[in-house]
């Protein structure tokens, strides 16, 4: 699965994208959240504070608690600012 | 139609070439945005950014009648007085112009995937934003 990260959520975690092998148990974008948070520090800073963290499945907004089943592509973002 | 691009854009030529040739169309009403103060550097999140436009405009088609409408949102480095967003809708009276625009610029504003950047720091979003978006909810 490709993970992406954008804005401070991509300084934080230290990458635009990765390709992640994930364990079958991973369900949700909270569940692929906590996983990512045991990654590292990088990753712990960006998700620290969930109330600031957008996802988006497969380029389409999502809320923290959807199914990540069949994704391929999951993106983390703070809320967005542009107009 | 949406175009994201980093160039300027010309708001008259934008309004005469939608509606060129076109003898349906009573009403045009164009938002244009400009950086104020301070440059920008906009990011943003490609693929998704123009799905999450053209959704957009798709439900303001939805709601409203439109004969035509335009999103252009500008990315990469701004500077104080420059174009960074434009808005156009056309229709045959003016109110579902009017709507649609502001419609247009309040769901813009709170689900196209674009980040500001000023210097390093991140422009952080607007409560106020999420509150003009919600007056449109059915």
């Amino acid at each position: 699965m490709r993970i992406l990260y954008f804005s401070w959520v991509r300084q934080k975690v230290g990458t635009a994208e990765e390709a992640v092998a994930l364990p079958a148990d991973i369900a949700t974008v909270a569940t692929l959240i906590d996983w990512l948070k045991s990654r590292g520090p990088g990753y712990e800073a960006a998700f620290e504070n969930l109330k600031l963290i957008r996802a988006a499945i497969d380029q389409t907004h999502a809320d923290l608690d959807a199914s990540i089943a069949g994704a391929s592509e999951i993106a983390f973002f703070p809320p967005v600012t542009g107009g | 139609m949406i175009r994201v691009q980093t160039q300027d854009f010309d708001i008259g030529a934008e309004i005469a070439a939608l509606t060129s040739g076109r003898t349906d169309i009573g009403a045009v009403v164009t938002f244009t945005g400009l950086v104020r103060d301070v440059t920008l550097e906009l990011e943003h999140y490609p693929a998704m950014t123009e799905r999450e436009l053209e959704r957009i405009e798709a439900e303001a088609h939805e709601r409203w009648m439109l004969q035509a409408s335009l999103i252009i949102h500008r990315v990469g480095k701004l500077s104080p007085g420059d174009n960074i967003v434009l808005v156009v809708t056309a229709s045959a009276h003016r109110g579902d112009a009017f709507q649609a625009a502001e419609f247009l610029m309040d769901y813009l504003k709170t689900r196209a995937p674009f980040w500001k950047r000023e210097g390093e720091k991140w422009v952080e979003a607007r409560e106020s934003d999420d509150e003009a978006a919600k007056r449109w909810e059915k």
